[in-house]
Order: C-alpha cells, then sequence, then structure tokens
C-alpha cells in the first residue's frame, strides 16, 4: 500500500506542476493537432480505402511524437533544480519513483489521444468510434506501455549532453512492436467487416509487451539512477 | 521510529568516472554532535564524497558504514537520517516553499509544523505561498535549507550552504549549524567560507585530487585557525 501512495503522490506532483506550467501539454496538443491538420491536407479527398489504411498509421505517429516531447520535457523538469536527486534521497522506494513518473506520463500521453482522436475522426471522416471500446484499450496500453519504456530511458539520460537526440533513438526501435500492435489493432477495428479477431491478438500481444517492459523496468530502474 | 546515527564510518572509500579518479581510497570518522568542515579546491572530490555519503552515489570500492546505537543501519532506514542541501535547491521551481515541503514531508511520511520551520530558516512570509521560481538566490537557500531540515536529520550534509546568502544570513546560517551541531547531529559542510563556520567546525578534514591530505579534531577551530590549516594543506 506505501508503495501505491507514494506513487500516487510522485504521479500527483508531476501532474500538478504540469497544470501550473502547462508546458508539456500545450506543446504536445498543439503539435498533435497540427499533424492531424497536416494529414487532412494531404488526404483531402475522403477516399474511403486510403483512409482505412492510413488514419492507423496517423494516429500512432501522432501519439509517438508528441510523446516523446514530453518524455523528453517531464524528465528534463527534473534535471533544472536536482529534484530527482531529492525523490532518490528521500525514503522512498524507488520503484515507486518509477511508477509515479511512468504513470503521470501515461496520463499526459493519453490526453493527447483524447484531442488527436476525435480531429482525426473529423478531419478524415474516419469511423474511429465504432468499436471505441477496443479502440480506447489499445491507446491505454500503448500509453501505459511508452510511459514506462520512455520513463526507464529518460531518467536513464537524464545526465546525458545529447539526450533530446539520443531518446528517441533509443526509445523508437524498443516501441516498434507496440507501435505495431497500435495500427494493427486499429486497422483491424476499421477494416470492413471490422475483424475483431485480429484487433485482441494485437491488444493481449500489447498487454504482455507491457507487462514484460514493466517487470524489466522494475529490476533495472534502481541500477540506472544511481551513480 | 528508525534511531538517530551517531557514527559514520568512511573506510577505504575511492569513485572512479571512467579514467577520472574522484576520490582515492578515503577513510574518515563522522561522530554524532560534531561539525566536520570538508574543505579543498575545486575538484579535490568534496561534492563527490558528499555524494557517496548520501548514497546516491556508489563508491567503485570501500565502503560507508553508517551506525545508530551501536547497530549498522542501511537503505531507506539510512536515507530517512539523512538531510541534504546541495548546490541545486532540489526543490520544484512550479511550486510554493509550502507546497514543496509539504510534498517532502508526504514522501517521508512525517508530520511537520512547515510555517514553524520556514520561520526558523527566515523564509519571507509573504513568499511562502509564491511559486518557488520567483524567489531571489538567497531565498531559494532558504527553501533549500528548510527542506534539508525537514526531517531533523540525524546526519546534515551541506555543499556551500552559505552561497547566495549575505553576510548577516550567512553568520546567522553559520549560527543555527552551531545549534543543530549541539543536538547531536552529525554535520558536514562543504564549504569555502570559512568565517562562517569558524568557532562551530570541531572536525576539519582536507581532500585534495580526491585524497585525504589533513585531518584533525579541535575544540572549535577559529577563522584564524580554518585558514591557516587551509592554506598549509589544500594547496
Amino acid at each position: 500500500m506505501a508503495l501505491v501512495r507514494q506513487a500516487a503522490r510522485i504521479a500527483w506532483k508531476d501532474l500538478r506542476v504540469e497544470l501550473r506550467s502547462k508546458e508539456i501539454i500545450t506543446t504536445m496538443m498543439f503539435f498533435g493537432a497540427l499533424l492531424v491538420v497536416i494529414y487532412s491536407f494531404v488526404f483531402p479527398n475522403h477516399n474511403d480505402k486510403v483512409m482505412r489504411w492510413s488514419v492507423p498509421g496517423m494516429l500512432w505517429v501522432s501519439i509517438a511524437f508528441a510523446g516523446t516531447i514530453a518524455l523528453g520535457r517531464a524528465f528534463d523538469r527534473e534535471r533544472e533544480n536536482d529534484t530527482m536527486r531529492a525523490l532518490l534521497l528521500s525514503p522512498v522506494p524507488r520503484l515507486a519513483v518509477f511508477l509515479g513518473k511512468a504513470v503521470a506520463m501515461a496520463v499526459l500521453i493519453l490526453a493527447v489521444a483524447v484531442i488527436v482522436t476525435p480531429l482525426l475522426a473529423l478531419f478524415l471522416d474516419a469511423p474511429l468510434f465504432d468499436h471505441g471500446g477496443e479502440l480506447a484499450l489499445i491507446i491505454v496500453l500503448g500509453a501505459v506501455g511508452m510511459a514506462i519504456v520512455g520513463s526507464i530511458f529518460a531518467a536513464t539520460l537524464l545526465k546525458v549532453r545529447s539526450r533530446d537526440v539520443l531518446l528517441p533513438v533509443i526509445l523508437y526501435p524498443l516501441l516498434v512492436p507496440l507501435f505495431v500492435a497500435g495500427t494493427e489493432t486499429t486497422s483491424a477495428l476499421l477494416k470492413v467487416p471490422v475483424d475483431l479477431e485480429t484487433a485482441w491478438y494485437w491488444i493481449r500481444f500489447l498487454g504482455i509487451y507491457d507487462a514484460a517492459f514493466l517487470v524489466l523496468s522494475m529490476w533495472v530502474f534502481e541500477s540506472l539512477v544511481i551513480e | 521510529m528508525t534511531p538517530a546515527l551517531d557514527l559514520v564510518e568512511i573506510k577505504k572509500v575511492a569513485k572512479r568516472y571512467g579514467s577520472e579518479r574522484a576520490l582515492a581510497g578515503v577513510t574518515l570518522e563522522l561522530r554524532g554532535g560534531s561539525m566536520t568542515a570538508l574543505l579543498g579546491h575545486n575538484g579535490a572530490g568534496k561534492t563527490t564524497l558528499l555524494g557517496v555519503l548520501s548514497t546516491l552515489v556508489r563508491p567503485s570500492s570501500g565502503a560507508i558504514a553508517y551506525r545508530a546505537a551501536g547497530k549498522d543501519l542501511s537503505g531507506d532506514a539510512v536515507r530517512r537520517q539523512i538531510g541534504m542541501l546541495a548546490h541545486a535547491s532540489l526543490c520544484y521551481g512550479e511550486l510554493s516553499a509550502i507546497e514543496n515541503l509539504e510534498l517532502f514531508a508526504g514522501l517521508y511520511e512525517i508530520q511537520v509544523d512547515i510555517p514553524a520551520l520556514l520561520d526558523k530558516v527566515g523564509l519571507d512570509k509573504r513568499a511562502r505561498t509564491r511559486e518557488a521560481r520567483t524567489y531571489s538566490r538567497g531565498m531559494v537557500q532558504r527553501l533549500a535549507l528548510a527542506r534539508a531540515l525537514l526531517t531533523r536529520p540525524s546526519l546534515l550534509l551541506l555543499d556551500e550552504p552559505f552561497t547566495g546568502l549575505d553576510r548577516d544570513g550567512a553568520l546567522a546560517l553559520g549560527q543555527q549549524l552551531g545549534e543543530i551541531k549541539g543536538q547531536g547531529t552529525i554535520v558536514v559542510v562543504v564549504t569555502h567560507d570559512l568565517e562562517a563556520i569558524a568557532g562551530r567546525a570541531d572536525h576539519v578534514a582536507i581532500l585534495r585530487r580526491g585524497s585525504l591530505v589533513f585531518e584533525e579534531r579541535g575544540d572549535a577551530y577559529s577563522y584564524e585557525a580554518l585558514k591557516d590549516v587551509y592554506h598549509r594543506h589544500a594547496n
């Protein structure tokens, strides 16, 4: 219980800091919305077949790019006044620090998805909400997975000078399975007729991916953040 | 409740960053109710040694024993006893002084009279509810000190605590540290402001290029005595 309580404290602290500065969320949402607008110019004819092929990729590319902005900045913030040291110095389990940061990150990534998904549905006339439950589930799993993997590497690169360049270079290859699962699920949900069997296969796959990286991250976090 | 630390034994602690040697087999004993002035030029290894003492820097070799009433403490139990004032404030600029201290009190799961603590470090009442990023350097330093003292630590590590404080503020802090030492706390101060710790430091350790080159215990070193020891051994 103490672990959950402390992780919740750290997550709430991150969200409170963000609610006050609105720095990350504004940038992410603006960037996500801008991507959707650009897509709508690239595919202006609302060709149904093209839309069903391309919208899944657009959705997950938007989440990936906007999420990376959030990851880098959220950990940069801990560097500014060396507050990560204050968190690690407190008698809080290191796991709670990791989980707290990851939860806050997942909330921010989900906030982007909440903006980008309806915008894509609106601008590209995509029936994304026909199977809203499955889509919401895969987006939540995607956001959680990205937050877990991203938090580990953003924390590791905290003291590296070229971390802004290195983070996506290291992160994206590891996130490829996550994006494949996300786009495959979304594609299956947009198919006519809908392919729920394939969608659920990839949802389960992403669930296992998240669980595997959660266990791995919990195992290595402490050794990565101590000098 | 974890018992207070009364002895910290640093045993042959060495730290390397790649081919760079930051500490070379430092052995030192820190006792409860004493103030150690950890002196040396820039790059001598003082901050690294504080990092190792704070448990956030892993030594390449050697070990540190944290003892409380004859028992060895480790992990969370040790961190609960450590208060640290570093170069940076270790506080969130987007939160006010009160919100910062509430956050850390929550993480330590302790009840603290925050207004009284802020009175003690002399942080202006009107500033307490303002975001910390609007503070002057001196106010940030006072907040950082309040954060370090929040848990009534039995091992207080201070890295250049007088930075950003005016002369009166520095001397007042020096006096406050003397009182904290009097309560049985192990105080370790890294500073170049010898005047502020004069008459209070009773243990001097000087590092040069990662090695301990001088160590001595006395009653309370005067400014002249500290200056003399520093100039003879730090160069």
